[in-house]
This record gives structure tokens, sequence and C-alpha cells, in this order.
């Protein structure tokens, strides 16, 4: 019996969700009393891999096969679930990330595992698990009774957890079938001085309240000040005001940033969603029934146009 | 060609979620049931793929016979026939072993799922199917050709997109931009009454988890409101009091 978690690289480096993931597998390997082991996919310098003894795993195995260098989920699934044999793990983790998303289900499957996607917590003594339902407009408390389990854990539910320990680098090279390379990446275009919005820590919010496209400037520029991804509502990315991507709500992307910004935006059940489960959410909209500020912890009713510029002001003085 | 387009039963958008029976069942009085708005997508992507008589799109759920105006619906924006599979919903692990068990001794190009549903969203009955067809999955698509072997497919990425080729069969769960939702008109509702619902009966499949019990939110503190002409006292109450940035 071990844990094993799953250390997705963008670009040879891990982000923020996996030092997260590790730190919750961490604790509960501690939790089941046993050891936690790490497996990692693609090319990551070593120096990088024992980043991740900083919180709490003590084995990493690496896979650096060249026909593993892009994700491809099915050959990945596949390297994962001999992993966890190799591990005599019971317990795989991974991040709720866009690739987690097609990963653990495969994952699950291959093991005859549950899984719990998008947990928010560590398990219960009876291994139930508290997880985002209806958009966020509840949790359902999952028990998986199964004998082997998989949990993919959203961004910024747990936080990261600092936990040093020795960390032992394994090169794994397990066999490949060319069936599970059927599909076959492309291209990747990533917008590199973005932050992604499903992992910001800070998200600002626009909606059809700011009028048109052409008025985002002070969004982008009070999300570069706050090192914050930028967010819209439903109605703007119809609109192609913004980006689909940029999406949140219901039938957007659903985020769970420390803090949200939302601007110009009614609070439609649909767009609150998505979002609701934001740690503070500060609301700007200059009609003071608007329903959003019935959820949100600061408002200011104004108008946007005059409100965001001082806040601007502030924040850039703040900075000094 | 021939798409079988996975279509789930879901309470309707507005809905205001509330449980019943001490927090152990969703509470469905009152509640309206829709497609699920992904699945909407993937069908309306389905229906344009197969335009001018290049191929056929069939519908399937896994639900009990309550589901079947939902079966109905999709039929009315245009599927050609429907499979209902006569089982409650369990897990995803029971729904998409139902769905490949279907699709095992039935010949799909392509089967295509919405992102997720918007009642558990769980984003994995597609690669679920996938795996236990053991064909490829691609989850979170937004763009998707086809060029009667091989599809092009985009799907979304933190930050940015990866561009797919797949050849052969495969599963895809769909998000916005794979395809406008189409509206059922008055003719597709007509016809829907008359194209088949073909009803089976599920395998079985063993218990991987239970809904133990449901929560609502914390409800949040009032609103501290901040007067506008003084907006950039937000700052110094999200470093000092909120202690977010
Ligand atoms: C099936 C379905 C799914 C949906 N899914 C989503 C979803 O995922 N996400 C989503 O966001 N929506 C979703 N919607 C749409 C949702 O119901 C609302 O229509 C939408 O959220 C409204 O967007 P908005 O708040 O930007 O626009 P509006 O509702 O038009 O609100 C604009 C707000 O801006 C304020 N305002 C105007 N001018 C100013 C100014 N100068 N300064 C400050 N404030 C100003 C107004 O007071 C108003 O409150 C969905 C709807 C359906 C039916
Ligand atoms: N009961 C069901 N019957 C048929 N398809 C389903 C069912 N539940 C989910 N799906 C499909 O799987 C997708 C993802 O659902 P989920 O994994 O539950 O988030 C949905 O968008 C549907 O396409």
């Amino acid at each position: 019996m071990s844990v094993l978690v799953y250390v997705e690289q963008v670009e040879g480096k891990f982000k923020k969700s996996v030092f997260e993931a590790v730190s919750y597998a961490k604790a509960l390997a501690d939790q089941q009393g046993t050891s936690l082991s790490a497996i990692s996919i693609g090319n990551v310098a070593d120096s990088e891999l024992n980043e991740l003894g900083k919180y709490g795993a003590s084995k990493v195995l690496k896979v650096e096969a060249d026909q593993l260098k892009n994700f491809v989920n099915q050959a990945y699934a596949s390297v994962i679930a001999e992993a966890a044999k190799k591990e005599n793990a019971n317990i795989v983790v991974l991040s709720n990330s866009f690739s987690g998303k097609g990963l653990a289900p495969r994952v699950a499957v291959k093991l005859e595992a549950g899984l719990i996607d998008g947990a928010v917590e560590l398990p219960s003594s009876d291994f139930s698990v508290k997880k985002t339902a209806f958009s966020g407009k509840a949790f359902a408390i999952t028990t998986l009774t199964s004998a082997n389990k998989v949990i993919a854990l959203n961004p910024n539910a747990f936080g990261v957890k600092e936990n040093p320990t020795n960390i032992a680098i394994e090169a794994f090279s397990p066999e490949v079938k060319s069936s599970d390379l059927a599909a076959m990446v492309k291209e990747i275009v990533r917008a590199t001085n973005k932050v992604s919005l499903p992992d910001a820590e800070i998200v600002v919010s626009g909606g059809r309240g700011l009028k048109g496209p052409e008025n985002w400037g002070m969004v982008e520029e009070l999300a570069d000040l706050l090192g914050a991804a930028t967010a819209c509502s439903k109605p703007v990315s119809d609109a192609d005001w913004r980006p689909h991507s940029e999406h949140v709500g219901q039938t957007g992307i659903a985020i769970s940033p420390n803090l949200y910004i939302a601007i110009g935006i009614s609070g439609a059940i649909q767009h609150l969603a998505g979002v609701s489960s934001s740690k503070v959410i500060v609301v700007i909209n200059k009609d003071p029934e608007a329903p959003f500020f019935k959820v949100a912890d600061y408002g200011i009713v104004g108008d946007a146009f005059e409100v965001v510029p001082k806040i601007i002001a502030a924040l850039k003085a703040h900075k000094g | 060609m021939k798409i079988l387009v996975c279509i789930s039963n879901v309470p309707d958008t507005t809905t205001k979620i509330t449980f019943t029976a001490d927090n152990t069942q969703f509470n469905t009085a009152g509640v309206q049931y829709i497609v699920n708005p992904y699945d909407e997508i993937a069908l309306s992507r389905a229906i344009e793929l197969c335009e001018g008589g290049k191929g056929t799109v069939t519908v399937v759920n896994v639900g009990e016979s309550s589901t079947e105006p939902t079966i109905r619906k999709a039929l009315a924006i245009g599927a050609d026939d429907a499979v209902r599979i006569n089982a409650a919903p369990r897990d995803a692990y029971f729904v998409a072993k139902q769905i490949a068990e279907y699709a095992k001794s039935n010949e799909f190009d392509m089967i295509l799922c919405g992102r997720e549903s918007i009642d558990y969203n769980g984003s994995q009955v597609a690669a679920m199917i996938g795996e236990f067809l053991d064909i490829p999955s691609v989850s979170i698509i937004k763009k998707l050709d086809y060029d009667g072997s091989t599809a092009t497919i985009e799907r979304e990425i933190e930050g940015g997109k990866e561009v797919l080729s797949v050849n052969g069969k495969f599963v895809a769960s769909c998000a916005e931009g794979t395809a406008e939702a189409k509206i059922p008109n008055m003719r597709g509702i007509m016809s829907a009454r008359t194209k088949p619902l073909q009803t089976i009966e599920a395998v079985n499949v063993p218990e991987m988890s239970k809904i133990s019990k449901f929560e609502t939110p914390a409800p949040r503190g009032s609103v501290k409101l901040i007067p506008a002409e003084s907006a950039e006292e937000l700052i110094g109450l999200l470093h000092t009091e909120a202690k977010v940035i």
C-alpha cells in the first residue's frame, strides 16, 4: 500500500498546482500511515524533480521516453497505472487540471478504481471525500468503496504545504504500446505571459456592464498589477468581446481563486455557480440591487469607469 | 459515418439546489430537466458533420424512463435515433461502462460527450468510455473537424490550446466553441415523436463510489460596502483585513 502522485510538467517545469497535489498526497499518505512516491513523465531536469521533496515526496519515478514528450492521455494513463502497480500504490492523486480531467478517468478504469474528481478536502476515516457538485452550488460527500482509489484535486483547495523529505530519483521505462499513441499532438499554443485562469490565485472579471471590448484595458491593467488572470461573463464571450476560454460560470470554467473581482457583472445564478467558491469576492456594480452583492465580501456601488481607475491608482501607490 | 452522442438529463441551470432526507437526496420537487448544455453542443456538432447525408447521429442516455422527454428533445434538435439504457446512472464508471458495452456491439466512427454534466461535474464519462473501448479520448475540446478517417481536434489547455490529430475511432468531450447549440424547430419537434427510441437493459457493474451526503456552501457574511468616492480604500482592506493581496 502506498500513495502515488502524478506530477504534470509544463515545458519541463512544475506549477503551483503540482506542489499542491504533492502536499495533499503527502498529508493523505501520512493519514494512511504509508509512503508517497511521485511519477513524472516528459523531460524534467533533476533539479526540478528534487523540488518535489520539499513537499513530502520521498521518491520520484521519472519517465523520459521520446514518444512521451507530449501529453497523450492514453499513453500517460498506461504509464501511471504501471507506476501504481510497481509502487504497490492503492491511491493515485492528480491535479484536476485540463489534462488531469482527461487522464484521471482512464487511470481509474485501468486500476478498477473509484474516482473523485474535484476533491476539495482530505478523505475522512471511511474514505469519504468532499467534492464540488452542481457547478459549485453544492458539495457531494462521496465515499469510495473500491479497493483502489483515484483522486483529482481542485486547484487552490488544499494549499501548498512544505514538508521537506529526502527524495530519490529513479528512472522508470515501462513499455508503451503503439496503440496508446494513436492521438498525435500537432501543435501547442500557449500564451506564456498570461496567468492561466483555472489555477490563478486572483481573477479580475468583466461583464456586459463594461459596454464593449475596447474598455477591457482597465481590466487588464488591474489584473497585471495584481498578477491576476482575466475572466468574463457568458454574454461577453458570446459577443466575442473576449475569448471563450475566459468565460466562467455554470457553462464555462468553474474557478475558486483567493480573490475574485467582478466588474459590471449582475451575478446571475449561472455565473455565481462557477465563482461562488472563491474565498473573497469583490463586486463593483452601479446597481445597488445587483444580485452579486448578496454573495460579495466587499462591494462598491458605482460606475466602473470611475471606480476602477481609482483602485488602479491606489494599487500603484500601495505597491510603491 | 455514424456518430454516437451521449446525453445526460440534468436540472435546468436556474434550479435552486436543495436536498432532502437529511441531506442525502437531491430534492427533485419542481425541478425542470434539460439536455445537459454541453451535450447540446456535442449533438449540434455531430449533426453538422452529418449534414447532407454524410452520416447518422444516434443519441444514448443512461437513465430511467423519466428521462425520455430529454431524449425526445435531442431527437427534435436533429438526432436520427435514440437508445436509452434502462438504469439510474449510479456514477460515471457505471454510465461509461454501459455506453462502452453498447458501442462495442454497434459500429460508431466517433463518440461525443459534453465536457461535463452540470449536476455532478465529473468530466469523467468520455475518457472512461475511451479506456473501456481502448481507443483515444480527448477531453474538453473546442473544435472538431473530420475528413472521414482522421479527426483534427483542438483542446483547451491552461493558458492556451493544443491541436491533435486522431486516426480511427475516438471519443471526445465537447466544450463551447465546438458548435453553436441548435434550437429545435417545429418540424424537428413533430418528427421527434416518431423517431426510433430503443430501450435496452443495463449490464452489471461493480460499485465504485456512492454519494453519502450533500452540503451547501457556508453562507457568506454580509457585504461590506465601500463608498464609490473612496474606492481606493478597497486596496487597504484587501491587504490588511482580507489578506489576499
Ligand atoms: C443555460 C444557461 C447557462 C448560462 N451559463 C452562464 C455562465 O456559465 N456564465 C455566465 O456568466 N452566465 C451564464 N448564463 C447567462 C446568465 O444568465 C446571465 O445572463 C449573465 O451572467 C449576465 O452577464 P452580465 O452580468 O455580464 O450581464 P448583465 O446581466 O447585462 O449585467 C450587467 C451588469 O453591469 C452593471 N453595469 C452596467 N453599467 C455599469 C457601469 N458603468 N459600472 C458598473 N456596473 C455597470 C449592471 O448594473 C448589471 O448588473 C447562462 C444562461 C443560461 C440560460
Ligand atoms: N446518464 C448519462 N447518460 C448518457 N451520457 C451521459 C450520462 N451522464 C453523463 N453522460 C455524458 O458524459 C458527459 C460528461 O459527464 P460527467 O462525466 O458526468 O461530467 C456528459 O456531458 C454526457 O455527454
